[in-house]
């Protein structure tokens, strides 16, 4: 049951151009967002949550149909934001939204590129964790917050949460980055290559202008998503769902759907493929890779971390092999280092990387408790 | 006066000892927190700056929910992670003996602090000798198990860590030792004491 009930996306539309990371300059964009709960007097009860690859400014609640009646169309991170939850609407006004380069209504390669009115496609540009950082303090502008009582992320989420307390130190008063890891390593980056490549050498793909020839590089895109949900997920918990199960009674010694683990992989990758645009899916890999904060510091985490100014709470998840635990401890040991202010908890859980999806008591607890914590 | 009452006591006195040894600004790393009540002790008493390392999953919980910075973590994985020297003081109340890499933690202590300060309940309390003579293991206030559900790996005395220190090339800079009232124990500590702390150095 959706906690805060029937919501609606607001738009806010920038028209000062944004100069980009990597070079490029965006003339104006639109950022797509909803809110939850009620911003204070004082605007000091504001938490922005950031979304990981595949994420959006759906974050809780349940959009509605045309009759305003509630549709299943649940929040992708309902389950911990809502009135009585960790990220309690009745004390917090929390704010989702969906990325640039995001194929969910902000600006984003399917957009219309203003020199050209065709879709952006290929010529929009590569955005970084910072870029989305900084498009989010022109959001937080927009809606009369100076500072962030916290920002809150998973995964690539939790990147941006981070990168908030480097770009902004003085905006955010709580950095809460779960299931993150201060850059990619090497194993993590080859992982989004396999993904980047399966998507550039679809031959719908048409050099990312696919939008003009009318068709989507679905296959690209639905094997990207087999291989990122493979590491999404934990062994155990795959042995466990799905282990040596055939879908029927025996072998066929054919390369049809056979074993239920394939079936369940190429069903998340087809629901992935109707839905996301590859362009978005590969400029979000890009952003995860590029993310790297030390390395202005000659790779020293310990001197980039020293700027930040929040308060931290670290969360991993012991069957977490994307961004194990010792990736969070990295960011941790920094911060101890600097005599800087966190906690850290290391969770059990059996569901691999996505556990920071799942509602695991304990988990929630921690948040919860992290969050009441927080002064208004 | 209850068992639970009298360790009450005797961990007060424990804890100001620690905190006498604190001074205002200094760094302190307390391995085992709990839920990080000697750490918000420093902090609101000393005004030190603290951080706790605890494993079990509720009590990193309660430090949280009393503003400490916690770290969940198994103290028998040693240190890692932890800078040399970050610290002014690394504190591990209570916990030695419960702890299987006895000489490997007590190395990390000294390498990412400049002092350990340690506390452990002394096996050779002459309670405990009463009720080894009985032929009976002891079960009191800072040895509060039986045999068979102890967390305790290690039983050893004052005479037993001061050797080892010697092996390791510890230096003792300040022991106090209390009875189970949490007094100061001056005259045959070994004997009459049932909790010592001890600062240690390089």
């Amino acid at each position: 049951m959706a906690g805060v009930g029937i919501v609606a996306a607001q738009c806010a539309h920038f028209t000062q151009p944004l100069a980009l990371k990597g070079g490029g300059v965006l003339p104006a964009f639109d950022l797509v967002f909803e809110t939850y709960g009620t911003l204070n007097a004082a605007k000091s009860n504001a938490i922005l949550v950031c979304h990981a690859l595949s994420g959006h400014h759906h974050v809780a609640g349940c959009t509605a149909d045309e009759f305003g009646k509630p549709t299943a169309n649940i929040g992708w991170w309902d389950n911990i934001v809502g009135p009585g939850r960790p990220l309690d609407t009745e004390r917090f006004f929390v704010v989702g939204l969906n990325n640039l380069g995001g194929c969910h209504g902000s600006t984003g390669p399917a957009s219309a590129n203003p020199a050209t009115d065709k879709p952006w496609g290929a010529d929009f540009p590569v955005v970084t964790v910072e870029d989305w950082v900084a498009s989010q303090a022109l959001l937080a502008d927009h809606l009369g917050i100076d500072a962030w009582a916290a920002v809150i992320g998973g995964s690539l989420g939790g990147m941006q949460a981070l990168q908030w307390t480097l770009s902004f130190p003085e905006r955010i008063r709580h950095a809460l980055v779960i299931a993150a890891a201060p850059r990619l390593s090497a194993e993590n980056i080859a992982f989004n290559d396999v993904a980047r490549q399966a998507i550039l050498t679809d031959p719908d793909f048409h050099g990312g202008h696919f939008y003009q020839h009318g068709v989507r590089p679905l296959r690209g895109l639905r094997l990207a998503r087999m291989l990122g949900h493979i590491t999404y997920l934990s062994d155990d918990q795959m042995a466990e769902k799905f282990g040596r199960r055939l879908r029927v009674g025996a072998g066929s010694y054919g390369f049809d759907v056979e074993f239920e683990i394939e079936s369940y992989l190429r069903y998340q990758g087809d629901k992935f493929a109707g839905v996301f645009d590859a362009n978005t899916y590969l400029r979000m890999t890009k952003a995860l890779d590029y993310f790297d904060p030390a390395q202005d510091f000659d790779d020293d985490l310990v001197r980039a971390m020293a700027r930040a100014r929040a308060k931290f709470l670290v969360i991993a998840f012991t069957t977490d092999w994307r961004f194990s635990p010792a990736r969070s401890r990295e960011i941790v040991h920094a911060l101890v280092h600097n005599g800087q202010a966190v906690a850290y908890a290391e969770i059990d859980s059996a569901h691999g990387h996505d556990s920071f999806l799942m509602a695991e008591p304990h988990y929630h607890a921690v948040v919860d408790t992290y969050l009441k914590g927080i002064m208004l | 006066m209850s068992a639970a009452s009298v360790q009450a006591v005797q961990l007060r006195a424990d804890f100001d000892l620690i905190a006498s040894w604190v001074q205002p600004g200094e760094r302190v790393l307390d391995l085992g927190c709990g839920d990080g009540s000697l750490l918000k002790r420093l902090i609101d008493e000393r005004g030190a700056k603290g951080y706790g390392v605890e494993l079990e999953g509720a009590a990193v919980l309660a430090a949280i929910a009393g503003g400490i910075n916690v770290i969940q973590g198994n103290l028998e994985q040693g240190l890692a992670g932890f800078d040399d020297q970050t610290f002014n003081h690394v504190v591990l109340s209570r916990t030695l003996q419960t702890v299987r890499h006895t000489e490997r933690i007590l190395g990390e202590m000294l390498r990412v602090g400049r002092e350990a300060v340690v506390s452990f309940p002394n096996f050779a309390y002459w309670r405990n000798r009463l009720a080894v003579m009985a032929g009976r293991m002891p079960v009191s206030e800072d040895l509060p198990y039986e045999w068979f559900d102890t967390p305790n790996l290690r039983f050893f005395t004052l005479l037993d860590f001061e050797s080892l220190c010697a092996k390791m090339n510890l230096i003792i800079r300040e022991r106090q030792v209390l009875d189970e009232a949490g007094n100061l124990v001056t005259e045959e500590p070994n004997f009459l004491g049932s909790l010592a702390v001890y600062r240690l150095g390089r």
